[in-house]
């Protein structure tokens, strides 16, 4: 079955407040990198999958992302599905 | 009566929930593995505090697929009285059971002192033994208890009389000052504070007694 690549990235919604990034952006001047004027962290999931085919990849990561990687109600979730061309039989 | 009390791995306020209801107030209690499925025989279940499978992802987010969790929301369906405390409040935001969500602390502190909270019971079975208006003093020991929800639902919330709990001097940045929800059943009721570690005078106060004494009212 061939196997499939993605990530999926997962952010705060705009509106709730990201204390931990808040407290980033004060470090950030702190080093001296002044004029950060937005900071917010998020989480990065790497995922492999076997799949029949991209189609189901995807529905199946889209379930994924949506039901348990990002809670909807405080995140939002995008995913990149990576080219399947080199992934074995 | 007989109360169950939720073990996950990670959990720890399990027995503590266990001395207040049992030993301080000669309440049955059963603990229920989270790989239990059998509820037979219980009149209400406590989801404690702790760190539900190390709190991974998000808190609660993996101990929403705990095979006791399916049994304890058909439970709740069926109008069984169901409990979170602290992480069994985000366990029963992540299920669904209760609107919103628990998110980081606003100060990104770990907060772990007594806090006053203004109760207004409305429809919440747990709460009758409460007047309304009344503030009791409750600890709080968390770090993400800041409760999230979109000015519309927490108008909703409010409206419907499902904000029953309140901090009198807001502590971790959540919206509306919003300490505790129940459903709109009133069978449900999670809350950030410990009830079950303000019922031993031992402890420091007994606010938190007639919340459990409400299951053998």
């Amino acid at each position: 079955m061939p196997l499939f690549s993605a990530r999926v990235l997962v952010s705060l919604r705009p509106s709730v407040l990201d204390p931990a990034g808040e407290a980033t952006r004060a470090a950030a001047a702190r080093l001296g990198v002044d004029g950060v004027s937005k900071l917010r962290i998020g989480k990065a999931v790497e995922v492999e999958l076997e799949a029949p085919d991209a189609q189901t990849a995807r529905a199946q990561l889209e379930l994924l992302s949506d039901r348990l990687l990002a809670n909807p109600v405080i995140e939002n979730w995008t995913l990149e599905l990576k080219d399947d061309s080199s992934a074995g039989a | 009566m007989s109360l169950g009390v939720v073990v996950f791995p990670g959990s720890n306020c399990d027995r503590d929930v266990q001395w207040a209801a049992e030993g301080c107030l000669g309440i049955k209690t059963r603990f229920l593995w989270h790989e239990e499925r059998d509820l037979s025989g219980l009149e209400a279940v406590v989801i404690p505090g702790g760190f539900s499978y190390g709190d991974y992802l998000r808190c609660g987010a993996i101990a929403r697929f705990a095979p006791v969790l399916q049994e304890v929301a058909a439970f709740a369906e069926r109008g069984g009285r169901v409990l979170g405390i602290c992480n069994g409040f985000q366990v029963l935001t992540e299920m669904g059971l209760l609107p919103g969500a628990l998110t980081r602390n606003q100060k990104l502190h770990f907060i772990c002192e007594p806090t006053g909270l203004r109760v207004e019971p409305g429809q919440c079975s747990w709460l009758q033994g409460y007047s309304s208006g009344e503030v009791v003093n409750f600890p709080i020991a968390h770090g993400e208890g800041r409760y999230q929800a979109d000015p519309e639902l927490l108008k909703q919330l409010e409206d419907s009389g499902q904000v029953v709990l309140r901090y009198c001097s807001n502590p971790n940045g959540s919206v509306g000052d919003v300490a505790g929800l129940t459903n709109s059943q009133g069978n449900v009721l999670g809350l950030m504070p410990h009830p079950e570690r303000a019922c031993d005078p031992a402890t420091g106060g007994v606010d938190g007694r007639r919340l459990l004494a409400s299951l053998i009212g």
